[in-house]
């Protein structure tokens, strides 16, 4: 098993949400800012590990003809196991994200993994591919969420001390001292723009790193 | 041939024991994490409505358990009952507290409204809502002191008339870019002080006979 490679698929190549283009329900409703966003991700983190992790474990047993009840079952299971676990220990991040948390289960990208990945794969590799793609939509969707707060309230990371306990207060900033208002963008249609510079701005990169190797290729066959 | 079927993953009975035995499996996953988890949450959610309470009672105004005296008050004003919590020091009453829904311009809005026994709002604060944030979120607190407009007004020192914003003639100041908003919260701190008006008559006529 290429660990890095799974960890470049799932950070870049081949991400949740840039690449597969699956989650985006989740991505582009929470996303009003940047500590929403690390919220949501780090919970459909832990989701994903812990069905990736249960699937892959049990593969051995689940007949290809049921798989689809079976795996279904299991990952709504482990979403209602979260659900109550955050609304019970991690109360404050349950009221930013409470609505959210339960919608994980219609979260495609975590079908998506157990059905083309954990249902064939060993319980490690399962482990390091639900990291790889977790850490994957985590980021884009703080990407997002930074990209939409500063726009449209001026801030960073605000209420992040909420979320990650007052230790983490120095990361709320106030990026302008008045903010811009644009309010479009913590809107819903601003959810739609941010991921679609996303990914333009993902696409040209992946050109100009692609076009150097063309020509050194066209140069050896000259 | 029976064990055959159980051990044969193609075999419509090793599917339907897969099938139910994962179902069962995860039944008593689920009990498990609700006997964990149950009580705490409870516990949470009393804790999130003391802390909305708090904001508009001041803790030094009663010391009984305002949560435990919720009743729901039938009235004429709104078209739901209204449930109602009566806060008492050393016996007496000193404020009421209702929580009410009103329409909001992105969806219903949900307010806790304490007002002094003979009719004066001592706070009130929106608990949820779904305004446009930026315009609107300003019924906020943590936004703007405009919620605090309220404190003092009753019955008595403002007109009927005078319960609207500045827009519509009346008292209350509008913020730019949002009428709706702040005219569903002047409509849903008054008819709060109606319903209060009512009840304390309700309250006396009780006692009377």
């Amino acid at each position: 098993m290429n660990y890095s490679q799974l960890f470049k698929d799932g950070l870049w190549d081949n991400n949740v949400a840039m690449g597969q283009m699956l989650a985006l329900c989740p991505l582009l409703a929470v996303t009003t800012s940047a500590t929403n966003g690390l919220g949501m991700g780090l919970a459909s983190m832990a989701v994903l590990l812990l069905t990736n992790t249960l699937i892959s474990s049990v593969r051995g047993i689940i007949s290809p003809q049921v798989r689809i009840p079976v795996l279904i079952v299991l990952i709504a299971t482990a979403v209602t196991l979260t659900d109550m676990a955050i609304n019970a220990w991690m109360h404050d991040l349950y009221k930013v994200l409470g609505l959210f948390i339960a919608l994980i289960v219609t979260n495609c990208a975590i079908f998506g993994r157990a059905e083309s990945f954990a249902s064939k794969q060993k319980v490690i590799p399962a482990m390091a591919d639900a990291m790889a793609m977790g850490l994957g939509f985590t980021w884009v969707l703080v990407a997002i969420g930074a990209m939409r707060e500063v726009l449209g309230s001026g801030t960073l990371f605000a209420n992040a001390s909420l979320l990650l306990g007052p230790h983490f207060a120095w990361l709320e900033t106030q990026i302008f001292a008045t903010s811009p208002d644009i309010l479009i963008a913590v809107l819903p249609p601003g959810a739609f723009m941010a991921l679609g510079f996303l990914i333009v701005i993902k696409r040209i990169i992946d050109s100009r790193v692609r076009r150097p190797a063309d020509s050194a290729l066209v140069q050896l066959q000259s | 041939m029976t064990s055959l079927a159980i051990t044969d993953r193609n075999h419509p009975v090793y599917q339907a024991v897969l099938l139910g035995g994962a179902c069962a499996l995860v039944s008593l996953a689920l009990i498990g994490g609700y006997l964990m988890t149950h009580e705490r949450i409870a516990e949470q959610d009393i804790q999130d409505q003391l802390n909305t309470l708090n904001q508009v009672l001041p803790a030094s105004a009663y010391d009984n358990n305002p949560l435990g005296t919720v009743s729901a008050f039938d009235h004429a004003v709104l078209n739901q009952p209204i449930e109602l919590m009566t806060a008492s020091l050393n016996g007496e009453l000193t404020a009421t507290a209702m929580q009410l829904t009103v329409a909001g311009w992105g969806g219903p809005l949900d307010m806790v409204v304490a007002t002094t026994p003979d009719g004066e709002v001592m706070g009130v604060r929106v608990v949820r809502h779904k305004e446009t944030p930026g315009l609107a979120d300003k019924i906020e607190i943590a936004k703007s002191d405009w919620i605090t407009t309220f404190d003092g007004r009753s019955l008595r020192n403002t007109k009927a008339s005078e319960w609207a914003v500045q827009k519509d003639g009346g008292v209350f100041d509008q913020f730019t870019g949002a009428t709706i908003t702040p005219r569903a919260v002047v409509r849903g701190v008054h008819s709060a002080l109606q319903v209060q008006q009512q009840w304390q008559q309700h309250q006396t006529e009780d006692s009377e006979p």
